[in-house]
């Protein structure tokens, strides 16, 4: 791979890294929604 | 950068987030949190956010779709061509799967969580933006805006019946205000970008009509607007505080529409008064709907 290549490849993986901690946090928030919705219907 | 290069990278999840139209899903989130609050049943907080999550996820995913279906149209707009499809940084596939997949989980979880006459209406709605007013009537009628505001219209309905389980004269009046707003405000928009939508073919009342027949058609929806905007009080759905606020706000933008109403542009116009009634439309509904929360908490 070419120098001025890596760039991008950092830029790419960047990119990924931040949509991978958006999509995890997400996922999470949906658990923890779930579970007071859960509790908020029983009671 | 390229659409072609641009393409190579994977979508920034600003770029999904920029699809659902933040700017505009804030109105939506605000009137959908008003009507929920302003019906006569308190609703439990977790399922309370819920029911707005959904509405802000329904309208998310139908501005998703929204822009998937005008892609081509978008980018030769200047206003939209920044956006994330007719820039290049997202591809169409992905927007259009984003698109129903917001819309699919929202009302899914409407139904599951809070009731599925809420969920029915949210599904409603997001039928209503994304077939109705964006395939169907957007590029064939200059009417697009008047029936395609239904969409708009929306959130304060489901708001109330996700709080309550049932459609009254009430939320359908909070309904109706939107639905009589939303003309004004967008032939205010239309009046200063109106090459924009000539550019593309889409048969705003300005470009169709003509300036005149719009001015005075702003101004006639807007006196509709007033006394519709009333009505909640008159039928005691409300008390003073709602009523008088109605009231001044609605006189407020009666006479900012006059003032474009009764008006036509020379050339070389800078469309103040157009700018500042499409700001007020902004301000107006924000307010009347705080209006209408405030009264609640103080009758109650």
């Amino acid at each position: 791979m070419s120098d001025n290549l890596l760039p991008d490849s950092e830029h790419i993986a960047r990119i990924r890294r931040s949509r991978n901690n958006v999509l995890g946090l997400l996922l999470g928030a949906f658990v923890v929604l779930v579970f007071f919705i859960s509790i908020a219907k029983m009671g | 950068m390229t659409q072609g290069a641009s393409l190579l990278l994977p979508t920034d999840w600003r770029d999904f987030l920029a699809l659902t139209k933040p700017r505009v899903m804030s109105l939506v989130i605000f009137t959908g949190l008003c009507g929920l609050l302003a019906a006569p049943q308190a609703t439990h907080p977790v399922l309370g956010f819920t029911a707005v999550l959904c509405i802000a996820m329904g309208a998310g995913g139908s501005a998703a779709l929204n822009q998937w279906w005008e892609a081509d149209l978008d980018s030769a707009m200047k206003r939209t061509s920044k956006r994330p499809l007719p820039s290049g940084r997202m591809d169409k596939g992905a927007a259009r799967d984003f698109g129903v997949a917001l819309s699919a989980g929202s009302v899914f979880l409407m139904g599951v969580a809070i009731g599925w006459l809420a969920a029915a209406i949210l599904a409603l709605a997001i039928v209503y933006y994304a077939v109705v007013y964006t395939i169907w009537l957007k590029l064939r009628t200059p009417q697009n805006i008047v029936i395609g505001g239904g969409a708009g219209a929306f959130p304060p309905l489901i708001g109330w019946v996700a709080a309550t389980g049932e459609i009254t004269l009430m939320p359908v009046l909070l309904f109706a205000i939107i639905f009589f707003w939303t003309p004004p405000h967008f032939w205010a928009l239309a009046l200063f970008v109106k090459t924009d939508y000539a550019r593309v073919g889409i048969p705003m009342m300005p470009v169709v009509a003509g300036e005149r027949s719009t001015r005075l058609q702003i101004l006639g929806y807007a006196a509709l607007l007033l006394l519709l905007s009333m009505a909640p009080w008159w039928i005691g759905g409300t008390g003073a505080v709602y009523g008088l606020s109605a009231l001044a706000l609605g006189l407020a933008f009666l006479v900012l529409s006059a003032r474009v109403g009764l008006r036509m542009p020379v050339e070389g116009d800078t469309m103040k008064p157009e700018k500042q009634l499409f700001g007020y439309s902004v301000l107006y509904l924000f307010a009347l709907f705080a209006a209408l929360v405030a009264d609640r908490l103080i009758m109650a």
